[in-house]
């Protein structure tokens, strides 16, 4: 470590060591609540008021920020009656559903082919896999509008070329494929983001217990369950957390996707996520009170499937 | 029977070849040849994307990706789709052309960028390096509020942002993003290592708390300030719910929101907002790679312990 911070630093103001001693003192007593205090005053005006002013607003019918009427439970009760809403809920957890149960065994896997040592083409596929991650969801949304188009799409094109189906598929024009290509955007989006979590994971996997294992004639199948599922166990549970967490919020690949087909929400809203509800209604129409009552209703969803979450993975954790 | 299908029908046929003679360079080969189709899979939608960013709309939909040698001029790939992009269009602010909006988004990426940049950082410092009465409930507390998910403030902080004047105006996006608890948590993580006999030693010398924090601290945790700029341009840069609500005027919007707004004008001719998508790109992808490895441990630092 170089010294070279200490000896630019000369020593002003302070001449005689007892005064010196006080000074510091007392600004090492005062400094951090300085430094920490730019996040405590925007957290307060930006999170903390919002946050409880949220409950209020959830309680009042508005219409755009200055004029709004009290209206009790009204929203909450319209929210949840709303077929809308119950539409949006279904694509979001279909979507959260297959974000955890096919993108994360993907990139699992993916990682654990990466893991093998000694490969120099480990960090050009590492970097080939991540690279989509560069690509915001808004444009991976407009990429992928027109690679699903039918007839000269890409994707229409090569599964002709490889299955001989699909060429004039209306994905974003079909209702019923509208999810599936929602998936298969983020597949392609986030597949490698997660996998650089397990890769981390699995390098950090002891390498000596792999070897007692194996000393002690444990085949692969077993390595891996009794080994690195526990050995990764808190990171997939960081991993398995924050994925639903996020495909529970979906909105911006979904609403420029289906930019061109229902106007961001897929023909008969066969696209439309929560948050995707929440834009429509707080935004698009102005009434931030239902916003703020979609914004707690969905946040409870999230806490609560979260809490599931862990519970599930810790007991997995503890019994193997 | 086509090239595509021929080509996975030799790689198929080279491992069951390989299968018989070395179960172990069989494995070595399928493993190999896995990951190079998902890479190749990966890296497709970019070689289409840079391919149709440059063919004339006459041909947009006759090749997947380049026209044959054959058919290759300037009459198949030329620049008109950037030329109809760059075009300054007339709006209520007077003709505004594109490069209005990639200044719009540099500036406000890297503004926001440096400040939270700074902002977190010294919030990490101030957790990391003192004991301060209230430092355990405020972690705490930070923590707690991580797991709100953002969505519940969008509609009371539309009215926030309102009341304080700032619709349409860069404040509304720079002020409330420029400092985050998860900022901090990733710089008290790095700077935790630092000993404290060097902070010891600079107060002895006279060095303020702060002058520590800027030239001794932050020199130390180079690697950490890479990543954590990296994800915050990257999240500024891609950002299209907040600017699509709270930016109003046509020549402050940012990339995201214009492009979805090209989507729709040029429906027909989607070389246009394809060749913007791939300029958009360009600024991401420089910084991602003078910066990969710092990214790549910042981003697996809060879940991994090293």
């Amino acid at each position: 470590m170089s010294a070279g911070p200490l000896a630019t630093a000369s020593p002003k103001g302070f001449n005689t060591a007892d005064l010196r001693g006080a000074g510091w003192r007392w600004r090492s007593r005062g400094a951090p609540y300085l430094f920490i205090l730019p996040y405590l005053v925007l957290n307060l005006v930006f999170f903390l008021y919002p946050l409880i002013y949220a409950t209020v607003l959830a309680f009042y019918q508005t219409n755009g920020p200055a004029r709004r009427a009290f209206v009790g439970w009204g929203n909450f009760s319209y929210v949840v009656k709303d077929p809308d809403f119950h539409k949006a809920l279904w694509n979001t957890t279909i979507f959260a559903v297959f974000s955890i149960g096919l993108q994360l065994p993907l990139s699992l896997g993916l990682a654990m082919l990466l893991n093998a040592k000694n490969d120099r083409l480990k960090s050009i596929f590492r970097l080939a896999i991540f690279a989509p991650n560069l690509v915001g969801q808004v444009f991976v949304g407009i990429i992928f509008s027109v690679l699903f188009a039918p007839h000269y799409g890409l994707l229409n094109r090569g599964l002709h070329e490889l299955i001989g189906w699909g060429l004039e598929q209306q994905w974003l024009g079909d209702p019923k494929l509208v999810m599936p290509a929602i998936i298969i955007a983020a597949m392609w989006m986030y597949v490698g983001f997660n996998m650089i979590y397990f890769l981390a994971a699995l390098q950090n996997v002891d390498q000596s217990l792999i070897e007692a294992a194996r000393i002690d004639g444990a085949g692969p199948a077993s390595i891996f369950w009794n080994v690195t599922v526990p050995a990764i166990a808190p990171v997939a549970t960081f991993v398995v957390v924050t994925s639903t967490i996020g495909s529970y919020q979906l909105f911006e690949l979904p609403y420029n996707l289906l930019q061109n087909n229902g106007g961001g929400y897929g023909p008969s809203n066969s696209g439309l996520t929560v948050v995707g509800y929440l834009y429509q209604n707080a935004f698009a129409n102005g009434d931030l009170g239902t916003g703020a009552a979609v914004g707690w209703l969905l946040t409870f969803i999230i806490l609560i499937i979260s809490v599931i979450q862990i519970r599930i993975v810790g007991s997995v954790g503890s019994e193997s | 029977m086509n090239a595509l299908r021929l080509f996975l029908l030799i790689a198929a046929a080279i491992f069951a070849v390989l299968l018989p003679i070395s179960r172990k360079a069989a494995i070595r080969y399928a493993r190999f040849a896995v990951l190079f189709l998902v890479a190749t899979v990966m890296l497709m939608p970019f070689a289409w994307l840079a391919c149709s960013a440059f063919k004339d709309k006459e041909v947009l939909n006759e090749y997947s990706f380049l026209p044959p040698p054959s058919q290759m001029s300037t009459k198949t790939l030329n620049l008109d789709n950037f030329r109809a992009l760059i075009a300054e269009r007339p709006t209520l602010q007077g003709p505004v052309g594109f490069w209005r909006y990639v200044i719009n988004s540099l500036f406000l990426a890297s503004t926001l960028t440096f400040v939270s940049l700074f902002f977190s950082s010294l919030g990490g410092y101030a957790l990391a390096k003192y004991r301060f009465r209230g430092r355990n409930f405020l972690m705490v507390y930070m923590l707690a509020s991580m797991t709100i998910p953002g969505v519940v403030l969008l509609a009371p902080n539309f009215e926030v942002i309102w009341r304080l004047g700032w619709m349409d105006s860069y404040k509304a996006l720079i002020i409330p993003a420029s400092v985050s608890a998860f900022g901090i948590f990733l710089f008290r993580q790095a700077m935790l290592s630092v000993p404290k006999e060097l902070m010891e030693a600079a107060r002895i010398d006279g060095c303020g708390e702060f002058r520590i924090y800027l030239t001794l601290i932050m020199p130390l945790v180079r690697p950490m300030s890479g990543a954590f700029c990296l994800i915050s341009f990257m999240g500024a840069w891609n950002a299209f719910l907040a600017p699509n609500i709270f930016l109003q005027s046509q020549s402050k919007l940012t990339l995201p929101v214009v492009l979805n707004q090209y989507m729709g004008t040029y429906q027909q001719q989607y070389g246009v907002f394809l060749a913007g998508t791939l300029l958009a790109m360009i600024p991401p992808a420089i910084l991602f790679f003078s910066l990969q490895n710092e990214f790549i441990s910042g981003l697996t630092s809060g879940a991994v312990k090293q």
